[in-house]
C-alpha cells in the first residue's frame, strides 16, 4: 500500500535508530554519572564525552541527508495542529542533537579542563571563563531534562500513530521493511 | 492512507500500553539519577556536608578554601619513564605548572595556625600539552578508607546532638587512628615550602612496553623541615604562610623532589588509611620548580579545578575508589563557586592575603 517515498530512506532510517540508542544511553548515562561517587563515575564519564562527539558526528551527517532526501509528506487526515507540532518537534530534535554536544564541549572548554575523546585531545572551543561555564552548564542540563522530555512525547505519539492512528507515519520510520 | 476503524476497546488498550512506556522510561530516569534513592551517596550531598554550621563561603572552594596560587615548571630527569609514559616524564623534559598552596579548611579566612593538614595542588602541562592535576596533602595516610567512611566523619564531625559521635565513628573505623596519630605528634612548620606533599591515593602507571605498576607519590622539600610549636605559629598572625612562601620565592625559586613509589605486589592500593612499608622501590623523577608566587585573587589557580582524574597517557586510576569520589565532587564545588563569582572578593579589601 505504502508508496516507498512515503518512507525515510534506508540511511535516515538506520540514522534515526542508532542515534535513538546512542542518546537515550546519553541521558542516562548523564543524570546517572552526576549522581554517584562510586567508581562508576568516571567509566560514565569516560563514556559521556566520547558519545556526544559521536551523536554531533552522527547529526551533522543526519542534517545534511535530511536537507538532500527531504522527509515523507505528513498524512493528509493528520490535523494541521498536529502536523505543525511534528515539525517543530523535528526542527527541535535537530537543534538538541546539535546543540547539546556542543553546549557540553564548550562548558567543558570553560572552565579549563582538557577534553580529551578517542585518545586525542580536542581544542578548546571557548575562552576560560566562570561566567561561560555557568551559563553552559546550566543549559547543557535543563537542555538535558527537555530533550528527555521531548523523546517522551515522540515515542508516545510514535506509538498513537503506530497503535491507534494506524496512518503510516510509524511505519516511514520503522526500522523493518 | 485512510485510517483504519478501531474498536474502543482497543484504542483503549493502545492508550494504556503507550502510558505504560513512556511511565516506565520515566520511572527508569528517575532511578539512574537518584531521585528514587535517598540513600545514595552523591557528590552533592558530600559537598553539602563540607560546608560550616553557618554556610560554605560563596566563590570559595568547598574544602581547602584557603590558599595562594604560584607558576613553575617540572623538570624531569627521566627515571620516571621506566615507569610511565607520560610525557612529563620523558628525559629532560621541562612542562609548565601551575599550582596552589593551600590549607584544608571550609573557611577561607582561618589563622594558619588553625589549621592541621596542608595541601599542594598542581596542574603539569607536558610540552605536547597533555595534562596530569594532582592535589595532595602533607599527611602521610588519609583519614578514611572509603568516600563513605569520608561523609560519615563529616556527619560525625558536625553532629552537635550526640557527644559520643566522633567516638563512635573512631571506634566503627580503625585505622582512622593512623591520621589521629600523626595529627597529633607530627611537629608543625613554618612554611609551604618545608611540607612533603602526598598523594595517598594510588595510581596505575604504564610504560611504553605496556607494563603497569601501581604508585603512589610525593613531593618532597629541598626546603629543611624546621619544627614550631602551634604557639609560636599563633604568634605570627594569620596570614604567615603566604607571607613566607612569597618571601622565600622571591629571594630564590623553591623546589621539591617528586618521588614516586613502586607497590609490591598485594601492597594495599584500595585504601589510602595504609602506608605501604619503607623499603618499597622509590624513583625520583624530576624536580618541581616554585618561581613566582600569585595571590589567590585573580591568580592562575583560582578558577582551576584541581581533579586527581585529568591524568596524560601512561596514568590510570586504580582500585582507590577515592580519585573517582573526588573528581565527582570537585566538579559540584567548581560549578558551585564558578556560579558565585560574583560574591568571590576579587579585590579584598585592607589586604586580607599577604
Amino acid at each position: 500500500m505504502t508508496p516507498i517515498h512515503d518512507r525515510f530512506t534506508p540511511l535516515q532510517r538506520a540514522l534515526h535508530w542508532i542515534m535513538a540508542i546512542c542518546i537515550l544511553a546519553m541521558l542516562f548515562i548523564g543524570v546517572g554519572m552526576v549522581s554517584t561517587v562510586r567508581p562508576d563515575y568516571l567509566t560514565l564519564v569516560s563514556v559521556h564525552k566520547p558519545l556526544g562527539i559521536l551523536i554531533l558526528v552522527l547529526a551533522l551527517i543526519r542534517l545534511v541527508v535530511r536537507l538532500i532526501r527531504g522527509a515523507p509528506p505528513l498524512p493528509a487526515s493528520m490535523p494541521e495542529p498536529m502536523k505543525l507540532a511534528a515539525r517543530l518537534s523535528h526542527l527541535a530534535f535537530y537543534l538538541l542533537m546539535i546543540g547539546l554536544p556542543l553546549i557540553g564541549w564548550g562548558m567543558l572548554s570553560a572552565a579549563d579542563y582538557p577534553v580529551v575523546v578517542f585518545g586525542m585531545h580536542l581544542p578548546s572551543i571557548l575562552p576560560h571563563s566562570n561566567g561561560l561555564h555557568t551559563l553552559l552548564w546550566n543549559a547543557h542540563r535543563v537542555l538535558a531534562l527537555c530533550f528527555f522530555a521531548l523523546i517522551l512525547v515522540h515515542l508516545a505519539a510514535a506509538l498513537l500513530h503506530a497503535l491507534v492512528r494506524r496512518d503510516g507515519v510509524f511505519e516511514a520510520m520503522a526500522p523493518w521493511r | 492512507m485512510a485510517d483504519r476503524p478501531t474498536s474502543n476497546a482497543s484504542t483503549f488498550r493502545s492508550l494504556v500500553l503507550i502510558a505504560v512506556v513512556v511511565a516506565a522510561l520515566v520511572a527508569a530516569f528517575a532511578f539512574t539519577a537518584g531521585w528514587l534513592s535517598p540513600g545514595r551517596l552523591t557528590p552533592a550531598k558530600i559537598v553539602n556536608a563540607l560546608a560550616p554550621p553557618g554556610g560554605a563561603a560563596l566563590g570559595f572552594r568547598r574544602n581547602h578554601a584557603k590558599g595562594i596560587c604560584f607558576t613553575g615548571s617540572f623538570e624531569s630527569n627521566g627515571a620516571a619513564a621506566a615507569l610511565s609514559k607520560a610525557p612529563m616524564f620523558a628525559p629532560g623534559s621541562s612542562s609548565a605548572v601551575t599550582g596552589r598552596f593551600n590549607l584544608a579548611t571550609q573557611d577561607p579566612k582561618a589563622p594558619d595556625a588553625t589549621v592541621r593538614v596542608r595541601g599542594l595542588s598542581l596542574r603539569i602541562v607536558a610540552p605536547d600539552g597533555s595534562e596530569w592535576r594532582t592535589a595532595m596533602i602533607d599527611a602521610p595516610v588519609f583519614p578514611v578508607a572509603t568516600p563513605q567512611a569520608f561523609y560519615d566523619l563529616l556527619k560525625a564531625s558536625a553532629d552537635k546532638s550526640d557527644p559520643d559521635a566522633m567516638k563512635n565513628f573512631a571506634a566503627a573505623h580503625p585505622s582512622f587512628g593512623n591520621f589521629v596519630a600523626w595529627a597529633g605528634s607530627a611537629p608543625w612548620t613554618g612554611s609551604f615550602a618545608q611540607e612533603q606533599y602526598n598523594s595517598l591515593n594510588s595510581f596505575i602507571f604504564t610504560n611504553a612496553a605496556g607494563q603497569d605498576q601501581a604508585v603512589r607519590w610525593s613531593f618532597v622539600p629541598a626546603a629543611h623541615p624546621e619544627a614550631v610549636s602551634p604557639d609560636q605559629l599563633k604568634a605570627l598572625g594569620d596570614n604567615f604562610l603566604d607571607a613566607d612562601i612569597t618571601k622565600r620565592v622571591q629571594s630564590a625559586p623553591q623546589r621539591w623532589t617528586l618521588v614516586v613509589t613502586a607497590a609490591n605486589p598485594g601492597d594495599p592500593t584500595a585504601d589510602p588509611t595504609q602506608a605501604w612499608p619503607e623499603d618499597r622501590r622509590k624513583v625520583e623523577a624530576g624536580t618541581l620548580v616554585v618561581s613566582a608566587i600569585e595571590p589567590e585573587p585573580d591568580g592562575p589557580c583560582r578558577d582551576l579545578n584541581f581533579d586527581p582524574t585529568v591524568l596524560p597517557p601512561g596514568m590510570h586510576v586504580s582500585d582507590d575508589p577515592f580519585p573517582a569520589a573526588r573528581s565527582a565532587a570537585y566538579a559540584v564545588s567548581f560549578d558551585r563557586r564558578t556560579a558565585e563569582d560574583k560574591d568571590y572578593p576579587h579585590h579584598p579589601a585592607g589586604g586580607d592575603t599577604q
